[in-house]
């Protein structure tokens, strides 16, 4: 039956629709895993009221339905003082690269079908930059804050998004001299080759300093807690105060998004991708092989979020600055001296 | 004033991860506590489904106007209650009685004696204040009304108030 269907053109148009709706579903999914997960750390309930058409309670996984068919319809006005163009336009460019990058992502064993090479990624693998395309993207992610912010003509908004760029800047140094590490040893930017050179060990056990540097980083990237600078939702203020209906639900996809490519961004880079002992014989086990890392380190997101409080701003930039970077220094040095003189 | 409180970090706290990690075993150790409680037996009650049965005796909620075993009220309309009262709650209007000769003489009884609901702010001041034990806060928490007016409660509706526990 699929046999016929099974062309590069059609197998490319399925693959899209498949991720984008995955992807999607994770997001409402984790948002739930997110607000439960948080109860029961909390000792408490949790949203478990929303039920299918008013009796089937299924332990409040209607909750992101409801809270998204909510914002959808709820009324979307401009507030008085705001530059109306970009304030439009923030949440969207912050929105678009965030479901874009999840594109390089190899999330699957590639096959060989009627001599025809099929590979689960979006992006063909043969584009070099899979590593820098992730880089660059998830880097314009936050001229969506800074652009809210500003277009907020909001004091607290501005702040806010002053916050998120002087974060990016600190970390994304540190977070990409991890990286190198990774391609150092690999060789290639090509993603599919960083899990293919992960056969048999994968890169945290060599590189667990860079793996902690990334891991730490990747928070700081996302906008998530303990470096919540951008949206502070208990005390600071942030970016997005003046947003509402769907605009303000673009912004929140978007940091979930984000997390979502981040997680997968890490099991690519450290956790071996889809290489999993047994697991990984067939395409359908590599893809869950992929998938079960990939929510597990989305997990450990919503973990540590409730186990650590916001850092302060001085000491984020300290622990950016004066640690992680030198860390990641370190890290590469180790690496190089390896390849150059035992490798 | 300012408190300036100088902690010395040993060297483990100060690269932090064993202490995060440490952190996400209590936090985690929690999830796994509340996932494999039942909702029976959890610290939130979930209310409409659920009630809290084992209040407290000292609770302080609905009001009640006590009277004698032959249904006379125990208020002799002395005006301690609405003197103590801190939100202004409790509304009264005297009459004059000569009922000497009955079983509960006394020289005055309240003709009006209200309580806006809306008001009270249950501190129980009214209770402490009562020198005849009249009024009580019982423990009833389900305290609901439709409209403003529905919230000021005469006689008729505090002696109805159930007591809790037997008295």
């Amino acid at each position: 039956m699929m046999e016929g269907l099974l062309n590069p053109q059609v197998f490319m148009v399925f693959k899209v629709v498949v991720v984008f709706i995955v992807v999607l579903t994770i997001v409402a999914i984790a948002t739930w895993a997110e607000r439960r997960g948080a109860a029961f750390i909390q000792d408490r309930v949790g949203p478990n009221r929303v039920a299918l058409f008013g009796k089937i309670r299924i332990l409040g996984l209607g909750q992101p339905l409801a809270d998204g068919l909510k914002l959808f319809f709820k009324e979307d006005l401009f507030p008085l003082h705001v530059d109306r163009v970009l304030y439009t336009i923030a949440p969207i460019i912050s929105f678009i690269p965030a479901t874009m990058t999840f594109a390089a992502i190899p999330f699957g064993k590639p096959f060989v079908k009627n001599g025809t090479q099929y590979f689960l990624s979006i992006l063909p693998p043969d584009t070099n930059i899979g590593v820098l395309y992730i880089f660059a993207l998830a880097g314009m992610g936050v001229y969506g804050i800074i652009i809210g912010g500003w277009a907020s003509n909001n004091k607290w908004s501005i702040l806010g998004a002053m916050r998120a760029s002087a974060q990016v800047i600190s970390y994304e140094l540190a977070m990409t001299l991890a990286v190198v590490g990774v391609i150092l040893s690999t060789g290639s930017l090509r993603l599919d080759k960083i899990i293919e050179a992960q056969t048999g060990m994968w890169n945290i056990v060599p590189q667990i300093l860079g793996a902690i540097v990334f891991f730490t980083a990747m928070f700081a990237e996302t906008n998530r807690l303990p470096f919540d600078f951008a949206e502070g939702e208990s005390e600071i203020i942030g970016y997005h105060t003046e947003y509402m209906s769907m605009k303000f639900s673009m912004f929140f996809l978007a940091e979930y998004a984000n997390m979502i490519t981040a997680s997968g961004f890490f099991v690519v880079l450290y956790l071996g991708g889809w290489h999993f002992p047994y697991l990984d014989s067939t395409v359908a086990g590599s893809i869950i092989a992929f998938v079960i890392k990939l929510l597990f380190v989305l997990w450990t997101f919503i973990w540590i979020r409730w186990t650590l409080p916001r850092f302060r701003y001085d000491q984020l930039m300290r622990l950016g600055w004066k640690y992680l970077l030198p860390l990641s220094l370190i890290n590469l040095v180790i690496v190089a001296l390896f390849y150059a003189y035992g490798g | 004033m300012a408190i300036k409180k100088e902690v010395k970090l040993k060297f483990w706290d100060k690269i932090y991860l064993p202490a995060v990690i440490k952190g996400m075993g209590i936090t985690i150790s929690h999830f796994f506590k509340t996932l494999f409680t039942p909702p029976s037996k959890r610290y939130t009650i979930e209310y409409p489904d659920r009630r809290k049965e084992d209040i407290p005796e000292w609770y302080r909620g609905l009001h009640r106007l006590n009277t004698y075993p032959d249904g006379t009220l125990k208020c002799v309309a002395c005006f301690c209650c609405a003197t103590a009262c801190p939100a202004d709650a409790i509304y009264i209007e005297p009459e004059d009685l000569e009922d000497f000769d009955k079983e509960h003489p006394k020289e005055k009884a309240p003709k009006v004696f209200q309580i806006d609901l809306h008001r009270c702010i249950y501190c129980g001041f009214c209770e402490e204040a009562c020198p005849k034990d009249a009024i009580v806060l019982t423990n009833h928490y389900e305290i609901v009304h439709t409209s403003r007016e529905a919230g000021i409660i005469g006689i008729e509706e505090l002696v109805k108030t159930k007591r809790e526990g037997g008295e």
